[in-house]
């Protein structure tokens, strides 16, 4: 009855256009979560508990707590409470996508209104460095953005800000692309009126990208091939060691040296803590460690479909994985008379097995969304690394606990502790099972409100584009 | 041959029979077999394989606790061969992006599991030297390695080899970057277009060299004296050429015609260093006394030629004329199929040319590891080398013999009758995989079942 009485309140909300599909909460007081199951994460689950929320941050958790009498009450009866999911290697805030309510038509029939259809407009921030002239060798720095930092290119209002947060993301690791050297990861929390409150770390790492899925630089100058973009790495890296040697020499005496001259990608390359670098087949795995070891990376490895077969060498390196959620398939448009190799198709089989291998030889690893845009595809896929064998409760923690420690914020995020940033997810049921919804999600302690349901579908379907225009 | 563009292999069913690596391998014995050692003649009798090294060859040797004995009557048995001109197992072939790409290097992208390997391996090969393609007057770096199928790329690289640097004279680097086919527009119009050039981009680069030796000297007697100084950075492009110079890298150049060949010998010459082998080099017999002079090894072709007008001069009696010229002398595939039959390439030497059987052999053994000066490891059948070790059925010259079985460092990698088990089980795998890829019928696999909305 309640739920009816929500659709029925909340549909003519949405459809109203007021700049999203979720609701704003009040403004950051204090909230208590009660008599709610809580999955902390970084201890055993409370079966009846409390959860108080108070200017954005857990002031306290556990089954005996007197509420403050200044908190807006939420009795969480049969609701359980998980700390905010985090998509550790995304793209979530960078996109300039226009608010779902804009392309409230677009539905694309019964997928739930917190999984609305893809957006209608999209367009990336062309970070994409195209020189006019080809590239004669590592010293033009090719395709190298390092500088760029993904706290300085977010858009507060982009679209998939909200979807993933309706699905109860509450947090991303969110990554500038299109270069070989792409920038920055910064890790920011999904929900801010300004770009700058949503920045919790602003640099946590150097995405590294191999253009052509290794093949080359794209015809355009060094380096044109794999061995090129491996080399490439190797010589910024010295460089970049010189460099901030040479500029401490040259900061202490300057007097008679020759001024080393001022080198932005190297700077951006010296400011990332970490390294992330493009693995998925079992080969390049154990490339990739053998090339971090030998630079000395703090290396993360991403990608890590076929990291089945590499858990030895994972685990002996020390080194995280970030595991892609999109799973390998063979293409819709694909020759069907094509041979493929065993190879091949043993990897498409059993890519949904590397996140139960990598938790059962103890290597940290998070899942990352990979351009699949929807939480409820997102959470398909990890329910499918559940069905091969993965532990629901390391399910979990590849989502919260273990991303917020490969990108040293777990201070901060991934659990649900007291002192740590309010980020929550309520929802009705196990995160992880098809029918759940999500009630609540907080962020940086404000309250959201996924709609329930998705409007009525109109007449047009996603061609109809001009329908809803910009937001109204 | 010509390997400018990169080559695509398409792997069809893989077919491994490699079996599981045992920490430590039992002892083989192979008795009453013909035992070409190439280097002491041949024995008939046994060859004991212990321990990853060759531990006795001769007419009777006893077989120790818990040895394989395998009967060899009727059977001949060979060093591994050696190829000093491949390109399998590289996820890439050519930076052809710029005339000097020095510092790339083929061991950064070894794919331990290209099905070529194993391939190899039944044709006898043990050794390859796997080199950057040839679309650069110097190249990358190159990795000499051991057919080790089923271990991954860090051991398969023969441990201690002298590195490499590939070198390419001619058509192929001065191309000036029609990406595709005849007449196509240059996707990236690249220095130098003629001979001349290409000499000229050899010779800028060992400039270029010699001044950055001279930076890292200068840096060196600065700090000595105890003065303030910024220490010059790496640079992977030349620190290769510096280690040419200094005698710590082989230089392996492509070449064809006599005119290239000589210029290369002048260079180096002139710069004080030692071309280790000519590749190809099918006008080798034109100036096989100035390569001897020299003391370039050359790794040839037997028989292929005329692909492109540089290749048009050749002859089959090319490796065997440099040989009585006194040249250190192999014969080499450059490509996957014809590694597969390197035996068969070294019997045309003895029609065209008048090789004895053991020369011929030796183009495929001793000499290529000679030229990789992998010769104290590999090439022979001699007490104390690695076992690397082929056993065939009949006279390796002959066109109707085939490889049984192959032994690297005393592990045995290939067996044809373990091959034929192992291809019936793969397919059967292979079969299971697809089915259960296949689509649901009536939908669009396992996605079919979700859609339409379990959250209404």
């Amino acid at each position: 009855m309640k739920q009816k009485f929500l659709r029925i309140l909340l549909v003519p909300l949405a459809l109203a256009g007021a700049g999203g599909v979720a609701l704003r909460a009040q403004s950051r007081g204090a909230f208590v979560l009660r008599d709610a199951k809580i999955v902390r994460v970084s201890g055993p689950v409370i079966e009846h508990g409390t959860v108080v929320v108070r200017d954005g941050l857990i002031e306290a958790v556990g089954d005996n707590i007197t509420p403050p009498a200044d908190a807006w009450v939420i009795d969480c009866k049969g609701l359980t409470v998980y700390p905010g999911m985090i998509d550790s290697l995304s793209n979530w805030g960078l996109t300039n996508t226009p608010p779902a309510a804009a392309a409230a038509a677009g539905g694309r029939g019964g997928r739930g209104a917190a999984t609305v259809a893809a957006p209608l407009v999209v367009s990336t921030p062309s970070n994409t460095i195209v020189s006019a002239t080809p590239a004669r060798g590592p010293e033009d720095r090719p395709s190298n953005a390092a500088y760029l930092k993904a706290a300085d290119q977010i858009y507060p209002n982009d679209r998939a800000v909200e979807t993933a947060r309706n699905g109860g993301f509450t947090t991303a690791v969110t990554f500038p692309t299109g270069n070989i050297f792409s920038g920055q990861g910064s890790v920011i929390d999904l929900a801010g009126e300004r770009a700058g409150d949503m920045v919790i770390a602003d640099s946590v790492g150097q995405y590294i990208a191999f253009p052509g899925g290794g093949r080359g630089g794209g015809g355009r100058g060094y380096p044109g091939s794999l061995m090129g973009v491996i080399a490439y790495i190797r010589q910024i890296y010295l460089d970049s060691e010189n460099y901030k040697l040479a500029k401490s020499i040259y900061e202490k005496h300057p007097e008679g040296l020759p001024r080393p001259a001022y080198d932005r990608t190297l700077e951006g390359v010296l400011a990332s803590p970490r390294v992330l670098l493009p693995a998925t087949r079992d080969v390049e795995i154990r490339r990739m460690l053998a090339f971090a070891k030998e630079m000395k990376f703090n290396a993360v490895i991403y990608g890590g479909h076929e990291a089945w077969r590499s858990t030895d060498v994972l685990k002996q390196a020390g080194v995280p994985v970030l595991l892609s959620l999109k799973y390998p398939e063979r293409a819709a448009d694909s020759d069907p008379t094509v041979d493929e190799s065993v190879r091949v198709l043993e990897l498409r089989d059993k890519a949904p097995t590397a996140a139960g291998a990598l938790a059962k030889a103890g290597v940290k690893f998070a899942f990352y969304s990979d351009g699949v845009g929807t939480p409820r595809d997102l959470m398909r896929a990890v329910k499918k690394a559940v069905d091969a064998g993965l532990e629901p409760n390391a399910a979990l923690r590849a989502l919260t606990l273990t991303p917020a420690e490969i990108y040293g914020v777990a201070n901060r995020l991934g659990s649900i502790d007291k002192g740590k940033i309010a980020n929550l997810v309520v929802a009705d049921g196990d995160l992880f099972a098809d029918r759940t919804r999500v009630k609540y999600v907080f962020v940086d302690g404000g309250k959201y409100e996924p709609i329930l349901e998705e409007p009525a579908v109109r007449p047009g379907g996603r061609g109809g584009r001009g329908q809803g225009g910009p937001a109204r | 041959m010509n390997r400018f563009g990169t080559s695509c292999f398409l792997l069809a069913a893989s077919v491994c029979a490699a079996s599981a690596q045992t920490a430590k391998d039992a002892p083989v014995l192979i008795q009453n077999a013909t035992i070409l050692t190439i280097t002491n003649g041949t024995v008939k009798g046994s060859i004991l394989l212990q321990n990853g090294k060759i531990a006795a060859v001769g007419e009777k040797v006893l077989a120790p606790p818990g040895a394989k004995v395998i009967d060899g009557a009727g059977k001949f048995v060979m060093p591994g061969i050696i190829d000093c001109h491949s390109h399998i197992m590289a996820e890439a072939i050519n930076e052809g992006t710029v005339s000097v790409s020095s510092m790339v290097g083929i061991d950064d992208v070894l794919n331990p599991e290209d099905i070529a390997i194993y391939r190899a391996l039944a044709g006898g090969v043990t050794t390859a030297n796997i080199l950057h393609g040839s679309a650069n007057s110097i190249g990358g770096k190159t990795v000499v390695t051991k057919m080790r199928w089923g271990k991954d790329a860090e051991e398969m690289k023969f441990e201690g080899a002298m590195p490499g640097i590939k070198f390419a004279l001619g058509e192929n680097p001065k191309r000036a970057g029609a990406s595709v086919g005849f007449g196509a527009a240059p996707a990236n119009l690249r220095y130098p277009a003629t001979r001349m050039g290409v000499e000229d981009v050899i010779r800028e680069a060992f400039n270029d060299a010699k001044a950055y030796k001279v930076t890292l000297d200068e840096y060196k007697a600065k700090l000595a004296k105890g003065e303030n100084a910024i220490p010059p950075r790496r640079d992977l492009k030349l620190e290769p050429l510096v280690e040419v110079l200094e005698g710590k890298r082989y230089v392996h150049a492509h070449c064809y015609r006599q005119d290239e060949i000589l210029m290369l010998l002048h260079v180096a010459d002139d710069y004080g260093f030692k071309v280790r082998t000519l590749q190809h080099v099918l006008e080798g017999y034109k100036v096989a006394k100035e390569i001897a002079a020299h003391g370039a090894g050359a790794s040839t072709f037997a028989d292929w030629w005329a692909y492109k007008m540089e290749a048009q001069d050749a002859i089959p009696y090319n490796a065997a004329i440099m040989v009585r010229k006194g040249v250190l002398t192999s014969l080499n595939s450059d490509d996957a199929e014809l590694m597969r039959h390197l035996d068969k390439e070294a019997a045309k030497t003895v029609k065209y040319g008048g090789l004895s059987e053991t020369e011929a052999l030796s183009l495929i053994t001793i000499n290529p590891a000679k030229q990789l000066s992998i010769d104290k490891r590999v090439g022979s059948l001699e007490v104390g080398k690695d076992a690397d070790v082929l056993l065939y059925d009949g006279h390796p010259l002959s066109n109707f013999s085939k490889v049984e079985k192959v032994w690297i460092d005393g592990h045995e990698y290939f067996d044809r009758d373990q091959d034929q088990e192992g291809r019936s089980k793969k397919q059967i795998e292979k079969k299971a995989l697809i089915e259960k890829a296949a689509p649901a019928p009536g939908g669009r696999g396992g996605q079919a079942s979700v859609t339409g909305g379990p959250n209404q």
